[in-house]
């Protein structure tokens, strides 16, 4: 059993190149083994969990996009919950109305601490050095949650979502997207809501955070000091221990 | 709830309290956010770097 495991793993590590018959390297022919190399070797373990971080992240302004990944767990879980329950619990138990709350005080939190984020990385210039993809897939999260929320503000069934939707309607029908994405069906939006573009924002999230911890976090604008291959992220300064 | 939100209203200028109020609290988060001293400790020797 032991033999297994370890012959499954060594078929898991990368494959180093062997060397060929006229002395040159061969490496492992395929598109999984060319995957798992560009996987190894744009994302090191070292660099998507790393234990300490250069030290110009030594800044609250670089805690803004954790406190939006905390406040994005907090809004699917009690989407989750009310998800579960339904309508008729969230607007007659007391328990219902506060996970309602925590669901929409989430998404405020969410909202307020991705433009916070957003401030911080426009300041200076995040989408430097190779950066440019981490930036425009930000933009699109950003797209992407104004969709969500609008959705959510549609299916809340009370008075107000009925009052949105209804001016939401003569606007959308303006666009010329009226037949596709119909504000007034509820089941529509509700789907969109729940299921859809969650999954989106999850994603996306997931693809941004992969982003910034393989490129590293954007220097300050003006440091003279460029990594190399051979130093990687690390800085004069030293690091910052997590 | 059941009654319009108080909205200031000068010149061409015209926002609800609240979201007045959300405007100017994230102005100042922001602000102290970059003023605020952040605890940390630097590691200078970089031989026995754990990543």
């Amino acid at each position: 059993m032991t033999e297994q495991l370890a012959a499954r793993r060594d078929a898991a590590a990368p494959t180093p190149a062997a060397p060929d018959a006229a002395g040159g390297m061969v490496e492992e022919p395929g598109w999984t083994a060319a995957v798992r190399r560009n996987l190894a070797r744009r994302m090191p373990l070292t660099e998507l969990l790393p234990s300490t971080q250069p030290a110009y992240v030594g800044s609250w302004v670089y805690v803004f996009g954790v406190t939006t990944i905390a406040a994005l767990v907090w809004t699917i879980a009690s989407g989750t919950i009310l998800a579960f329950m339904g309508s008729a619990w969230w607007h007659t138990s007391a328990l219902g109305h506060f996970v309602n709350s925590v669901h929409f005080w989430g998404a405020q939190m969410f909202f307020l601490f991705m433009v916070l984020h957003l401030w911080g990385k426009f300041w200076m210039a995040s989408w430097r050095d190779g950066r440019a993809a981490t930036w425009a897939v930000g933009v699109v999260i950003f797209l992407a949650s104004i969709v969500t929320a609008f959705t959510g503000y549609l299916i809340q069934e009370n008075f107000d979502s009925q009052w949105i939707a209804v001016n939401a309607k003569d606007a959308i029908n303006a666009t010329g997207l009226g037949g596709f994405f119909n504000v007034l069906n509820f089941g529509q939006m509700y789907g969109i809501h729940v299921m859809l573009m969650p999954i989106v924002v999850t994603l996306l999230v997931v693809l941004h955070i992969l982003q910034v911890r393989t490129r590293g976090v954007v220097r300050p604008i003006g440091d003279p000091y460029t990594p190399t291959p051979e130093t990687g992220g690390d800085t004069p300064e030293g690091r910052l221990e997590a | 709830m059941n009654s319009p939100a108080p909205f200031l209203h000068v010149g061409f200028i015209l926002i609800s309290l609240s979201n007045l109020f959300l405007i100017v609290f994230m102005l100042v988060l922001f602000a102290v956010a970059l003023i605020a001293p952040f605890p940390h400790r630097i590691r200078h020797d970089r031989s026995d770097r754990r990543d």
